[in-house]
């Protein structure tokens, strides 16, 4: 298929629809609404459902009545939103149930702002939602990476029972790129198993099914925690995904930055590069499972004397970025976190006043 | 090699179509191209930008600070960036609204009455094709024929507008000198 | 002779663990009958909410969803929207759908979701144990109104089925109760009736039932049928306040 120019809000929506998804349900906030906007129109193409829900706190269960079902489902929403989607995300996860959340985020705590963010990482990697669980998370650096990993998320979600999270900030929902949807992709749901609420003339069974999340036998709720733990343990096998970018260089830095912050990131590692200066980048694509390996050997290597998290936060992932590098090496973070991006020119400012010190 | 152009103006000028269909037609020439908005309460009849990046090769950054290029469609918008434009670029004001130059030297500027022309030719709605087609001229930044079928592309839904836009269209060719 | 009396094909052989003179069993038993009677247990999901009923999975023999506290009517939402050929089903108590479900309900209602609600009303908080709820009736002793339930601090108590008929949306809305066998009879109606509606795909369908709480309301089941019928009966008039064809 030629490529086309759309807004990374719009493409996630499409790329939804080509992943067989034909439910939407969201609540309207900025800086994603174009998602809602634009499925509120193409949904009714496809025979799909598109509902605006009255708060996120009711999306977050209708996606869960939906996923219940064995339905494909999907929301976006931002930072604000996803607070209070994450006790569903909580009970969605408890459940068992697959589900695609996207975050959009923007600047907190609170209101905040409506700029660019990874503020969220902590609440979606660690928690968000009570108990425990975790999220697989990836995180998209432009249009195109949405796309696919928006594809993507429904055979994941599927995969592992359980809500997928895309990560990405209000500049990759505004800007637009050009984008390709596979040719001739046909989706594989995965989701017409027995364990779905789908009606037991659906089944063709005498068997109900039963979608819960309590569990007052401690045994049982042990057990049950232990069977989502084992799914999160396959994810750290299975599903690393990060991209490595003038790693083979003698890099005298290491850089770990994902999503939008990266790219900046990788026009710095460019500009340095061409002064003669070789600074390499781990990007994570999956923020959970996180390539722990990955930058724990980029950090070891003998050229390398400094490993900086470079984030729109006040420096969240740089905790797991430090855990990884296993004192090897000094980690630090740099970033901005109100809505600023930094530069290239910063980011190359910075790097060296690291390596001059 | 890469090329920035900031458009910016006030919200209803047109000003993110212009971007788009910039970027578009660099998209169809087969170049690396983004496209990315101010957004937020700006967009609410202040003012609006939206930087439009070209490349050969994969874009990094999309925070661009000094553009190569600037379309300034309001005075604010030609003081806050005609002194963060790269040295050579072209700066194109609409001087129909704006009754100063950008100061700078070392710049190309081009002078459009844009929302005259666009009267003129029967509606100041189409300003903003004028000063894209003008812009796109002058910078070389893509091609004009392309533009041209990527302007005719994204009115084939209203194809009652088409004629206009696309005289709107030579206007600014015009206007730019060829 | 044939037999004359059965558990219903919708209950499962589980004991339940409601308290002695609870009237959470009539009304689940009503429930399983009418899903009997129109044959629609083989496409029925229920959906349980937080409270005494939160293991109301244990007791109906269908699908079954279980929802965080005040969120059924969403996930019953989203059932609906992405199966309407299912039936479904919202089965909740006061504090569950009056308090912090009251925006999913009304929005459920207003939006004219094709499923059906039985909601609970026995004027407290019964599974956290006697809190005051926001059917609590004026100077009703609660664990959390020591001294009973003050109107001037917490307002008067809500009344859902005037509340709900007050949107513009078609839909059906009953209050009934099942205090006496004759009023049990009537219950089962309008339970029948809501189902029916969803079944015709007419229009969202509510039932309250005005029920007991002995164990939070520190009285004997025979007296918390008196007290219910003296005290709530009154301010909670039965009946039916909007039906489709209005």
């Amino acid at each position: 298929m030629a490529k086309v120019l759309m807004k990374g809000n719009e493409a996630i929506g499409e790329a939804a629809i080509r992943a067989g998804c034909k439910n939407y349900f969201a609540y309207p906030i900025t800086p994603q609404s174009e998602v809602a906007e634009y499925l509120a129109k193409r949904m009714p193409e496809v025979d799909g459902v598109f509902l605006q829900g009255e708060s996120e706190v009711a999306v977050g269960y209708m996606i869960f009545g939906a996923a219940a079902c064995g339905e494909r489902v999907m929301t976006t929403s931002s930072s604000p939103g996803v607070s209070l989607m994450s006790e569903a995300i909580s009970y969605i996860a408890g459940a068992r149930c697959p589900a695609v959340f996207v975050n959009i985020m923007r600047g907190g705590p609170g209101l905040g702002g409506i700029l660019p963010s990874q503020a969220d990482y902590f609440q979606a990697t660690k928690g968000g939602g009570h108990g425990d669980y975790r999220l697989l998370v990836m995180a998209p650096e432009g249009v195109q990476e949405a796309v696919d990993m928006t594809m993507k998320a429904f055979d994941l979600a599927e995969k592992y029972r359980g809500p997928v999270m895309i990560m990405g900030d209000g500049l990759i929902g505004q800007m637009m790129e050009p984008v390709e949807f596979p040719e001739d992709f046909t989706p594989t749901p995965m989701n017409n198993d027995d364990w779905a609420t789908s009606g037991m003339a659906t089944r063709g069974t005498d068997k109900r099914n039963l979608v819960k999340s309590l569990f007052l036998d401690p045994k049982q709720l042990n057990d049950h925690n232990l069977l989502l733990k084992a799914g999160y343990d396959r994810m750290r096998q299975e599903e690393v995904r990060y991209e490595g970018y003038n790693t083979d260089a003698e890099y005298k830095l290491l850089i770990v930055s994902y999503g939008t912050m990266s790219r900046v990131c990788k026009t710095a590692i460019d500009t340095m590069k061409e002064e003669g200066l070789e600074i390499g980048m781990v990007r994570p694509q999956t923020l959970f499972p996180f390539p722990e390996q990955a930058i724990h050997d980029a950090a070891a290597k003998e050229s390398c004397s400094h490993v900086v998290s470079i984030e729109l936060s006040m420096g969240q992932m740089v905790e797991d970025v430090d855990r990884c590098v296993k004192g090897q090496r000094p980690v630090t973070w740099y970033g901005e976190c109100g809505g600023d991006i930094p530069t290239p020119e910063e980011i190359i400012d910075h790097v060296k006043s690291l390596l001059k010190n | 090699m890469q090329k920035e152009v900031m458009f910016a103006g006030f919200g209803g000028q047109g000003i993110l179509l212009s971007a788009k269909l910039l970027a578009y037609a660099a998209m169809e020439q087969g170049a690396e191209v983004m496209w990315i908005p101010s957004y937020g309460p700006e967009m609410r009849g202040g003012t609006a930008y939206c930087t439009v990046v070209v490349s050969d090769k994969l874009i990094g950054s999309p925070i661009i600070k000094n553009p190569t290029h600037l379309v300034a469609m309001n005075r604010p918008s030609l003081e806050k960036f005609a002194p963060v434009v790269k040295p050579d670029g072209v700066v194109l004001i609409n001087s129909s609204l704006i009754p100063v130059r950008s100061g700078r030297d070392d710049v190309r500027e081009l002078i459009v009455p844009a929302n005259e022309a666009a009267v003129k030719l029967g509606s100041v709605k189409c300003a903003n094709i004028i000063a894209v087609s003008a812009f796109a001229a002058m910078s070389k930044m893509v091609d004009v024929d392309i533009l041209r079928e990527c302007v005719k592309k994204e009115f084939a839904k209203k194809p009652k507008i088409i004629p206009l836009n696309m005289k709107a269209f030579d206007e600014g060719l015009k206007i730019a000198g060829m | 002779m044939g037999k004359t009396f059965s558990k219903p094909e919708a209950l499962t052989d589980a004991h339940t663990h409601y308290c002695p003179g609870c009237t959470h069993g009539i009304v689940h038993r009503l429930v399983a009958e009418v899903i009997d009677e129109l044959g629609i247990r083989e496409n029925t999901v229920g959906i349980a909410p937080v409270g005494c009923a939160v293991m109301a999975y244990n007791y109906f023999d269908c699908d079954f969803q279980e929802a965080a506290h005040g969120r059924a009517p969403a996930m019953a939402t989203g059932i609906k929207r992405v199966r309407p050929d299912l039936m479904a089903f919202t089965y909740q108590g006061d504090g569950d759908l009056a308090s912090i479900g009251m925006g999913e309900i009304v929005h459920a209602a207003n939006r004219g979701e094709k499923f059906t609600t039985i909601f609970i009303n026995n004027a407290i908080y019964g599974m956290t144990g006697g809190q005051m709820a926001p059917t609590t009736m004026p100077g009703q002793r609660a664990t959390t109104a020591p001294a009973g339930r003050d109107v001037e601090a917490t307002g008067m108590p809500i009344r859902m089925c005037e509340l709900l008929s007050t949107l513009a949306t078609p839909g059906y809305i009953s209050r009934q109760t099942v205090l006496k066998p004759k009023y049990v009879n009537k219950a089962k109606k309008a339970i029948k009736k809501a189902f029916e509606y969803q079944k015709e795909n007419r229009c969202y369908s509510f039932v309250e039932i005005v029920s007991t709480c002995p164990t939070n309301w520190g009285m004997t089941p025979l007296d918390s049928l008196k007290w219910a019928e003296d005290t709530l009966l009154p301010y909670y008039p039965l009946g039916e306040f909007k039906t489709p064809e209005e």
